[in-house]
């Protein structure tokens, strides 16, 4: 049986063995449910998805439904972890939230499940408020997502509350024979003038057909500071469609990295939405990949309302048969004057087969912007490589430094400083030296 | 120390380089001149290896030993220095990790440990004051933005830091002012001693007033046409670069 018909025909089965959930949820289940129905797996003919295709992918006879808990133990996954750091985290395995890896709070701020916010009576207001309210509810893998998901994480920062330490969010998989369909919900909402530091990463811990869909909701109200890190670095049997939807109200500042190194598949669907004035957005990313690998980011921004900035800055780095694609979207509507718009693509390709599809797409509505994009494709500087040779510093070190140099740009502003230093290490590890500073 | 026997090169099928013989001693400056297009440059490129030239006869040796397989940087573990008359900008690796990154990797390529933060740091400070550079200019990234004139004097802090051998400076002179040039050629006045040596690579005898060469070498059309002492540099001020050219052909 097809994937998409495996789906959509196990999914009363798979609703019956929900217990206690908001009422509401059963409505947007199905409605879900209904769009994927309609719309199924997306294919490269529509335009979205020109360039990405899940062929190969869906072939795979997925277990849909996480099944019990399986344990792994702390020294086995510490690796993926800032463990340096004290951080409150949450780690699923399979789908399923471990408890003894994690350390969840209700002190002050809620990081916890979303099976509890989806359950328990005193979330429920909140739930009603916000859950699936930021998200596209025509694109069909995130309906997918909204029809199967119940876990995943519960971040609620109340009003003023600068939380101290960085926030976890971890999906691990392993498996033996079995593919996985793991589809993690996350919604993130952060209260007036509240600043907090989020990381979300997917990993393999062992060489698994694992095919993540996950969703995440950010609501950031007013004056609200989010920083959020998406790190992807699995294993090249790991597939990630990753659907972030950003809702933005006045005065916030909310900035995405996400740090693309590896996997099978990677396909980030970022949209911010602004719905106040004076929004400050920045997605910023870097992109390094080898192998067969293919990362896809497709960001939209959606400038709602007047005298708001957004700034875009992904850096991508291709070599061997690895295929990258950037298509960035910039929507201003009529009435938002004076919005300034920023998006800058930079390329560089190592090998002859490697392969970038860049493409802006501004859509504007409004007579008194400013928007730019920049999209360059380049080899290495050969220039740059002799004159760094000529002062005694060996090819491969040359090139790393010039890729480091390259990716400087967006490491500038990464705020947490443990994160920082693991993400220079990847850098370095993928490029095959190690430096002697760190970036 | 360096010695150039029958040189030819060529980029892209073009000969550019057509014979040079060239001997330079430990304690010696020389000069190159010559017009625009004579090869000057190529001249450089080649000694130090730069893979977009091609070395069709020939051979150049350093101390003895035949460079014409080495690779640029195993050049430069020997000590060989250019001073590029067009310094790359390298954006986000400030001069310091750079010197740091190039120094520590001539050392490991000897067998030695990296040096000591403490001593690095120590000769940043030395060398920066030999050439009046600013500290804060250190923590700038290489070259980006820099003036010409900075550009040129950041090349030779970083031979100041290398203690090359074998220095060649292309066109250094070009992009600096008259008190830049001083500081320059004082740099390199003091870092010249009896056991490295010096090319000057110019196009004006300017430089030589303050870096006072013991030959200087006329190169026109890929071949050395004429070498004298000094005041073959003033004679060719003078006369100009036609006067070669005639008594050339």
């Amino acid at each position: 049986m097809e994937l998409k018909e495996k789906l959509i025909s196990s999914f009363v089965a798979f609703e019956e063995g929900l217990k206690g959930e908001h009422e509401r949820l059963h409505d947007i289940r199905l409605e879900a449910l209904k769009l994927f129905e309609e719309k199924g797996f997306p294919t490269k003919k529509e335009e979205a998805w020109k360039y990405t295709s899940l062929n190969s992918i869906l072939k795979n006879d997925f277990s849909i439904i996480p099944k019990n808990e399986t344990v792994v133990e702390y020294k086995e996954v510490k690796k993926y972890l800032l463990s340096d750091s004290d951080t409150y985290k949450l780690v699923f395995i399979n789908g399923i939230f471990s408890s003894h890896l994690s350390s969840t709070t209700h002190d002050g701020l809620d990081v916890c499940l979303m099976s509890s916010a989806l359950t328990k009576p005193k979330y429920k207001m909140i739930i009603d408020a916000h859950y699936n309210t930021c998200v596209d509810k025509n694109d069909s893998m995130t309906a997918l997502n909204t029809a199967y998901a119940t876990e995943g994480a519960f971040i609620n920062i109340p009003k003023s509350k600068v939380v101290s330490k960085p926030i976890e969010i971890i999906y691990l998989s392993t498996t033996e024979n079995q593919a996985l369909l793991v589809q993690p919900r996350n919604l993130i909402i952060v209260g007036e003038n509240a600043h907090v530091q989020i990381l979300e990463r997917h990993q393999s811990i062992t060489e698994c057909s694992v095919f993540t869909n996950s969703t995440t909701e950010i609501v950031a109200h007013k004056r609200a500071i989010v920083d959020f890190y998406k790190l992807q670095n699995d294993l090249d049997t790991g597939t990630l469609i990753d659907n972030t939807f950003i809702k933005q109200k006045q005065e916030s500042r909310v900035s995405v990295h996400t740090f693309s190194f590896g996997g099978k598949l990677t396909r980030n669907n970022l949209n911010f939405y602004q719905e106040g004035e004076r929004i400050d957005s920045t997605l910023k990313g870097i992109t390094l990949i080898d192998g067969k690998q293919h990362v896809d980011h497709y960001t939209l921004v959606s400038h709602n309302q007047p005298n708001c900035e957004s700034h875009q800055n992904y850096k991508g780095i291709y070599d061997d048969n690895s295929i990258g694609v950037f298509n960035g979207k910039i929507y201003v509507d009529k009435i938002a004057q004076k919005t300034d718009g920023f998006q800058q693509s930079n390329n560089v390709l190592l090998s002859d087969k490697a392969h970038i599809y860049a493409k802006p797409q501004l859509e504007i509505f409004a007579d008194d912007v400013k928007c730019s994009h920049g999209c360059t494709i380049g080899q290495l500087n050969d220039e740059a490589m002799f004159y760094m040779r000529q002062r005694g510093i060996p090819k491969k070190e040359a090139k790393a430094l010039l890729m480091y140099a390259f990716t400087d740009e967006v490491m500038q502003s990464v705020k947490i400083p443990e994160l920082k230093t693991k993400v220079a290490r990847v850098i370095a590890k993928k490029l095959g030296v190690s430096m002697g500073f760190e970036i | 120390m360096l010695k150039i026997n029958n040189i030819h090169a060529s980029v892209e099928d073009k000969e550019i380089l057509k014979g040079i013989n060239l001997e330079v001693k430990a304690g010696e400056v020389h000069a190159i001149m010559g017009p625009n297009g004579a090869g000057k440059s190529t001249l450089s490129s080649v000694i130090t290896g730069n893979e977009a030239f091609e070395v069709t006869q020939g051979e150049i040796m350093l101390d003895g030993e035949d460079l014409s397989e080495l690779s640029p940087e195993e050049r430069a573990h020997k000590g060989v220095f250019l001073s590029f008359q067009y310094p790359v900008e390298i954006p986000g690796v400030s001069v310091t990790n750079f010197m740091k990154t190039a120094i520590n990797e001539s050392r490991k390529a000897q067998g030695l440990e990296e040096m000591p933060a403490s001593e690095m740091l120590k000769k940043i400070k030395e060398k920066a004051e030999l050439l009046d550079i600013d500290r804060k200019f250190l923590s700038r990234s290489l070259n980006e933005g820099f003036s010409g004139g900075e550009k040129k004097r950041n090349e030779i802090f970083q031979m100041a830091m290398l203690e090359p051998k074998l220095a060649i400076l292309d066109e250094t002179d070009s992009g600096l002012d008259i008190d830049a040039l001083r500081i320059v050629a004082n740099g390199v006045n003091k870092l010249k001693s009896k056991d490295n040596a010096v090319v000057l690579i110019t196009h004006y005898q300017r430089l030589l007033e303050y870096i006072v060469p013991d030959f200087v070498h006329v190169l026109y059309d890929g071949k050395i046409v004429k070498t004298g002492g000094k005041e073959l540099a003033l004679e060719l001020e003078e006369k100009g670069y036609d006067w070669i050219k005639n008594s050339v052909k």
